[in-house]
């Protein structure tokens, strides 16, 4: 053990400091609950059907562009602004703020990515209990009423939202805190307790915990009092509520009625618990909600400590009691109340009124952007370790990768490459020839990302803490000074990421000549950034350290994105705005998917992990992270073979594809489980290549209309009750549906094909299944259950290479698999793969591919770009086809050429042989 | 040697060197043993026969056959392979899907022929390295084989010498126990008289003792009547009796007439030859009248304080064999705290010393003397032969654990039995005692750890004694104990050459020996025997 301490050095430090006094798993201890967090508990206590807010209808004014009124509560008097928008595209944004705010409140900045276009709102009818606006389309209508305030979405004759309808719209207004250390039972109580909501009687401040609070030994100063808001909504005719992201819990939210609210609030947990509402490391304040009719989403744009509790007036029944309620005639309509409580801030809600999930994803992206583009090989495979131990080591692994014949792009190094936990360092005995090792890499066309963490190992001679102190740059604590804590390197700063000075000189740090022995192929991986904070409370900063004029209490949330945002900044300047950059991050708010990629964090080697890989992706997905992935493996403990295989073979169909494995753990590359597994690992590893062109289409999409990558089943089939709650299969894109193999020593899985009357063929067997039903699936441990939708045309690259910028140039195979009335559609993407001349100079090819009338055809879809590929029409596979007598190719130079073909009768797949036709030009294969 | 093997490669280089010239006549990719499959203007049937396609399509960039096999110079196949000739090294065989994929493979640069990839050609130069570096290594294997017979024969001698050392101790063993058993008759012949002599004394001794404690009973005897007779009347009167208040029988506090008379066995007064028997029944409680002088207590009450004590320990239930245990903790010395808690008290030998300072018993007499360090002297003899025995017993474990030992084959490998090879990095001094265990020292103090004590020879089944398995090493923290594998591979020394933890708490050890050299290949078998570097 001596050895051991002396060898481990700091890493034992944080060992001891961290976990020695806890189990091996997560201490739920070390995290509060609502009811130690002192603004839910004194939220939570307030019952419904009691509002002191009352609107002052005198006070409203309509502008151009809003509406603007006065609420006042009734109990102190304290008056509130409400202010209404209709956006452009179908949302309304609410926002209510203290009317004269002691000092202004924190509104938060750098997530819309502008301010949010407005369309006039009309005036229809007013009287003294309110008043009736219109929304202009679709006949839709907002409601204000008077006494209690209240908002009702109206389209038609149907509710589609209401607000504060349960009154529980809270707003605890800033004060001056009185001599409450003299007498906090007494002269204070009468101040205190008139705040919007009453607190039960005999409660004290200090009960209440509003001006000091202390969990565990850390206790937060709150010189600003109380400052938490709340609203409820009621969703009429919901039962489905998604998104809110991260939790590592099912698709569908739960009801919270009885346990904890879902918490958001970006946190360092260790070794995460399944199937709870416990905060993780992001947070994305957007719900879904979703019926046979409608969906829609609301975004709550506030970055403090928040809180959502979900309940439903059909969640407790069983089906009985809802049959018995229908028969009865009893039966109220479902319904899902949601509310929302932070502990600072504002309200800001925008209510995105869909009414499809395209309309909503559509929505959300134009308040706060999509998806990053990412280079075409970020898509592809990862490999990664904590830690890969030396140059040696790296080459080693990269050796190992050709002799077993396993493609791969990225290796990664964690903390351990850097020079004592010093980042944007390397360790110089480990690590003496970084250039040489990324130039080995080159000559193999992949890359490397190295760790970057925000926490700043406090050392003078360490010349990036040394400017950030001198730049001031760091956050501070209560008192002025610089903000420290613990973390990996020991003693840590953390820079005020939130200050655009401070983010502009992070991303000077990713410039060639500043980050020593960096190259054009290595991009960066930003973990920690909740931020973690070893010996802070809950493990992450104290509330009350200060960025600037705010605290950290204000913006907690917001922190991880800007650590992210600097960075993808960075890469994107050393490259002198020329390259996509790629950069990974742990934690994240709402607007995250517009600089990279995001993973569920430090997940455990388990099948129950495995399986929750789908919802918690899924989640994000669905507001707007589509850049998602698990560490495949699990990354605490070792992973039997089986499960190993398994989480390969789920991963190569999840968006972000990365292998990781912690410290302690035993060796894992793929090939150190025997010939057999080599092979099966191998072969997931080649089905993500060959899709690649698919993939990269996708999150074209993604990035071009913010439509997610990776998708509930529901996205698509809206009106199908059954695939509501469905999170052990999903879709990519609209035409592969996904039923990876996630229990231990399956022998078959049973998934569902949606869509009446369509079909859906097995990718791997051209097998032709009818949609609408469940379908039994037996499995052996190489079976990855894909399914290809009838209907859809999918560009695949047959050619596997070493890494994905291998095969660059290589042609393209078509899988065209028909619809029952013989027809289908697809895409064709391709651009250079890693610059932004796509965007910024249209250089790409975007063509679409349809099947119709027993003729093939590809035309081009975005008559502005240009751009050459020598890639070429290797092969088409056509599915659910019948047996022509020829087949014509005809070229724009009106050429004709006879091809030919192979015809599968068992399977009814016609193979078209060479086409042999460029991939960017104009061109049909008719049938006859 | 050398000399004769130089030409002899580079004679082979020029013939394939020269062939360059002819390889243009068979399909790109395709090796000069398979091209007679690939006849010009001939349908091509697939190597597995699975079907037969116009020779056109053969390489024209568009996969046929389910083996690869129209396609051995593209990419066109996910599973064919593509044969670089590499003039001036070996040939080789590639995965096709790295034909054109801008990385060159071959050193003929033949496999990147339309990726725009500038390959140079470095056969000749790889070959010249490959020539040097198989010269170096077939020297090396050469004298290593070399050492390695010398190694075996050595270990053939050690054998031979620890069996022939063994049968010596077999012999020399029985000796001692016959030995060994004639000394215990010995030590039986004399312990028997010294015990006899011994208990001979004892109760003369005891005998002894009785007499001087009656003696010293009667002094007190008169020296009670005297004082006791106060008037000097040669009688012990009732009165005279009734002031000695403690010998009161039901201890009420007074001393009655007629209990006093009880005392003196119903007379009024006793005279010096009446008192004998009197005073037996009060002596115990009898104290003398001259406060100034209390009688030295007498062994009675003391014997009953050492009774005391001993039920009270009893009744503590303290293990009842106290006194051996205090001799295992001398036994034990590190631990420390048992042997506190075991101590027992000092005051439980007090009496005993006093006695003995009173009354100690005298030296034997030389008679018993004599047949005590006789006997001393048949029990130290004896002793000395068993420790001789268990000597011999324990060389000759350690010869058969010795023998016992997987050495390989031949027992190449047995010279490096109870040696150690020492490895310095720039923190760590590794240390492997081959057949005993690995270890790692900082070099900048700390205590050494154990990283694996031995296993078993751990090689692939066609080279079990390629690889060494240390385990049970110390445990790690949170993780698996720590082990070690050791890679041995050929040298003329016998050195560490690296170590690394490639998995946390799994080392990895590189050993060069010559005990794993094996017979030098023929040339023809050096240039073609390895089909990869």
């Amino acid at each position: 053990m001596a050895a051991f301490i002396v060898r481990m050095g700091p890493l034992l430090v944080l060992w001891l400091a961290v976990f020695l006094s806890g189990t091996w798993a997560v201490d739920r201890g070390n995290f509060k609950t609502c009811d130690q967090s002192a603004f839910c508990k004194r939220q939570r206590a307030l019952k419904p059907g009691q509002s002191p807010y009352r609107a002052l209808l005198e006070t409203l004014e309509l502008t151009n562009t809003k509406l603007t009124l006065q609420l006042i509560n009734d109990n102190n008097k304290v008056r509130l602004l409400l202010e209404l928008y209709r956006l452009q595209g179908n949302m309304t944004r609410v926002k209510i703020n203290e009317l004269k705010p002691l000092k202004p409140r924190f509104e938060v900045p750098d997530v819309l990515i502008n301010d949010p276009p407005t369309e006039p709102l009309s005036l229809l009818s007013q009287d003294e209990n309110g008043v009736v606006l219109s929304l202009g389309a679709d006949s839709q209508w907002l409601i204000v009423s008077a006494k209690p305030f209240r908002l009702d979405i109206m389209e038609g004759r149907e509710v589609l939202l209401s607000l504060n309808s349960r009154g529980l719209l809270a707003f605890e207004h800033l004060r001056i805190r009185k001599d409450t250390q003299v007498d906090p039972e007494g002269a204070e109580k009468k101040e205190e307790t008139d705040a919007a909501n009453e607190p039960a009687e005999g409660e004290t401040a200090k009960e209440d915990g509003m001006w000091e609070e202390t969990f565990k030994s850390h206790t937060d100063n709150k010189p600003n009092g109380p400052s938490s808001i709340s609203l409820d909504f009621s969703l009429p005719g919901v039962e489905h509520v998604y998104g809110i992201p991260e939790h590592a819990d099912s698709l569908k939210l739960k009801t919270t009625d009885g346990g904890d609210p879902y918490r958001l609030f970006n946190l360092d947990v260790f070794q995460y618990e399944l199937f709870n509402p416990m905060a993780l490391y992001g947070a994305i304040p957007v719900m879904l909600s979703h019926s046979a009719q409608r969906t829609m989403g609301i975004f709550w744009l506030n970055a403090a400590e928040t809180w959502v509790d979900i309940s439903s007036n059909t969640a407790g029944k069983t089906v009985f009691g809802q049959m018995l309620d229908y028969v009865q005639g009893s039966s109220e309509t479902p319904q899902t109340d949601v509310r929302w409580i932070s502990e600072s801030g504002i309200i800001d809600v925008f209510i995105m009124l869909g009414p499809t999930p395209t309309d909503v994803f559509s929505q959300y992206s134009s308040l706060t952007g999509t998806q990053a583009f990412p280079p075409l090989s970020a898509l592809a495979y990862h490999q990664c370790r904590w830690n890969y131990n030396d140059q040696e080591d790296v080459a080693a692994v990269d050796q190992g990768f050709d002799e077993h014949d396993i493609p791969y792009d990225f290796i990664w190094l964690d903390i351990e490459h850097t020079d004592g936990k010093r980042y944007f360092t390397w360790d110089p005995h480990k690590f003496p020839q970084p250039k040489d090792m990324l130039q080995g890499l080159v000559d193999k066309r992949r890359k490397m990302v190295t760790i970057v963490d925000p926490h700043i190992k406090v050392d003078s001679s360490y010349k990036i803490h040394n400017e950030i102190r001198s730049k001031g740059f760091y956050v501070k604590n209560k008192d002025g000074g610089d903000y420290e804590g613990w973390c990996w390197p020991g003693n840590s700063g953390y820079p005020d990421f939130t200050n655009p000075e401070m983010r502009a000189w992070w991303a000077s740090m990713f410039a060639y000549d500043q980050y020593e022995g960096s190259m054009e192929n290595m991009y960066t991986w930003n973990d920690m950034n909740e931020p973690s904070v070893f010996n802070g409370p809950e493990v992450t900063m104290h509330k009350d350290a200060l960025h600037g004029n705010w605290e950290n209490r204000d913006l907690h949330n917001l922190y991880g994105l800007y650590v992210q945002m600097a960075t993808a900044e960075g890469l994107i300047e050393r490259s002198g705005g020329v390259e996509r950059p790629f950069v990974l991050t742990r934690a994240f708010f709402a607007g995250s998917q517009r600089y990279g990629a995001v993973w569920t964090g430090d997940n455990t080697a388990e099948w129950e992990h495995l399986k929750i890989s789908i919802p918690m992706c899924l989640s994000l997905g669905l507001v707007g992270v589509s850049f998602c992935g698990a560490d495949v493996g699990g990354f605490f403990k070792s992973p039997s073979t089986e499960l190993l295989v398994r989480w390969y073979q789920t991963g190569a169909y999840q968006p972000f594809f990365r292998a990781h494995a912690h410290l302690d753990t035993p060796r894992r590359e793929p090939w150190l489980f025997g010939p057999e597994n080599t092979a099966l690992i191998r072969e997931a590893v080649r089905q993500r290549y060959a899709l690649l062109p698919y993939w990269y289409q996708l999150f074209y999409h993604a990035h071009h209309s913010g439509q997610p990558v990776m998708r509930p089943l529901w996205v698509e089939y809206p009106q199908d009750t059954a695939t509501f709650s469905m999170d052990d299969q999903f879709l990519l894109g609209r035409d592969l549906l996904v039923h990876p193999v996630t229990e231990e020593g399956g022998r078959g899985v049973t998934a569902y094909l949606p869509g009446k009357g369509e079909v859906w063929f097995d990718v791997h067997t051209f097998q032709k299944h009818n949609g609408a039903q469940n379908l039994y699936i037996p499995v052996t441990i190489s079976s990855i259950p894909v399914f290809q939708r009838g209907g859809s045309i999918i560009p695949r690259k047959a050619r596997v290479r070493r890494s994905s910028s291998c095969m660059e140039h290589d042609p393209y195979t078509l899988f065209v698999a028909l619809s029952p009335k013989r027809f289908a559609q697809g895409e064709l993407y391709i651009d250079d793969g890693h610059t932004f001349n796509f965007d910024k100079q249209k250089q790409f090819i975007h063509r679409r591919l349809s099947f119709a009338n027993k003729a093939l055809s590809s035309r081009n879809l975005a008559p502005g770009s240009q751009f050459i590929t020598p890639s070429w029409i290797e092969k088409i596979v056509i599915l659910g086809a019948s047996k022509p007598s020829k087949a014509t190719l005809k070229t724009p130079d009106g050429k004709e050429n006879l091809l030919e073909f192979e015809f599968d009768a068992s399977m009814s797949v016609l193979t078209l042989r060479k086409p042999g036709v460029n991939a960017g030009v104009d061109w049909t294969v008719v049938l006859q | 040697m050398s000399c004769a093997l130089l030409l002899l490669l580079t004679s082979l280089a020029l013939v394939m060197g020269t062939g360059t010239a002819v390889e243009i006549q068979r399909p790109r990719g395709v090796p000069q043993s398979k091209r007679q499959f690939y006849e010009e203007n001939k349908p091509f049937t697939c190597l597995d026969g699975s079907s037969t396609i116009p020779f056109d399509q053969v390489n024209d960039d568009y996969c046929d056959c389910r083996d690869g096999s129209d396609e051995p110079g593209t990419a066109a196949c996910p599973n064919g392979s593509f044969h670089c000739t590499n003039a001036g090294f070996r040939p080789a065989f590639i995965p096709s899907s790295r034909i054109n994929d801008g990385i060159c493979d071959c050193c003929d640069t033949t496999d990147e022929y339309n990726s725009g990839a500038t390959c140079q050609n470095t056969c000749r130069e790889m070959g010249r390295k490959e020539r040097e570096s198989l010269q170096i290594m077939a020297e090396i294997t050469k004298e290593g084989f070399l050492l390695k017979q010398q190694l075996i024969h050595e270990a053939k001698r050690g054998q031979e010498d620890k069996q022939g050392k063994l049968t010596e101790l077999q012999g020399s063993k029985k000796g001692l126990e016959g030995k060994m058993e004639a000394l215990r008759t010995v030590k039986k012949t004399a312990e028997d008289p010294e015990k006899e002599a011994k208990e001979r004394h004892l109760k003369s001794w005891e005998e002894q003792k009785e007499l001087i404690r009656m003696e010293k009973d009667k002094t007190r005897m008169a020296e009670a009547f005297l004082e006791l007779d106060d008037d000097a009347d040669g009688y012990v009167s009732v009165a005279e009796l009734q002031s000695h208040l403690e010998l009161d029988p039901d201890s009420d506090g007074s001393l009655t007439e007629t209990e006093t008379q009880g005392l003196l066995g119903g007379a009024g007064k006793v005279d010096t030859s009446t008192f004998e028997t009197v005073w037996s029944g009060i002596k115990d409680k009898y104290l003398s009248e001259g406060l100034s002088d209390p009688p030295a207590p007498v062994e009675t009450p003391k014997e009953e304080e050492s009774r005391d004590f001993v039920s009270d320990h009893d009744s503590d239930h303290y293990p009842e064999d106290y006194a051996g245990e205090e001799e295992d903790v001398e036994d034990d010395e590190e631990d420390d705290d048992h042997e506190e808690e075991e101590k027992v008290p000092p005051t439980v030998q007090t009496p005993e010393k006093r006695e003995d300072d009173e009354l100690s018993m005298p030296p034997y007499d030389t008679e018993t003397q004599i047949l005590i360090d006789a006997a001393q002297k048949a029990r130290d003899d004896f002793d000395e032969a068993e420790r001789a025995l268990r000597e011999v017993d324990g060389q000759m474990k350690n010869l058969e654990k010795e023998i016992g030992f997987d050495f390989g084959p031949s027992a190449e490998f047995a010279y490096l039995y109870s040696q150690c090879y020492e490895l310095s990095t720039s923190e760590y001094i590794y240390r492997l005692c081959p057949f005993n265990r690995v270890s790692q020292k900082p070099k900048f103090g700390g205590s050494e750890t154990n990283l694996g004590l031995w296993g078993q020879w751990a090689g692939p089944e066609e080279n079990l004694y390629s690889v060494m398995k240390y385990d049970h090493g110390q445990g790690c923290w949170q993780g698996p104990n720590r082990s070690t594998t050791v890679k041995l591979t050929c040298g003329k020394e016998t050195v560490v050459t690296s170590t690394s933890e490639p998995s946390r708490c799994e080392y990895l050890m590189e050993f060069t020996t010559p005990a794993v050299c094996q017979e030098p290949a023929s040339l023809d078998e050096v240039l073609h025997g390895h089909t990869e570097l």
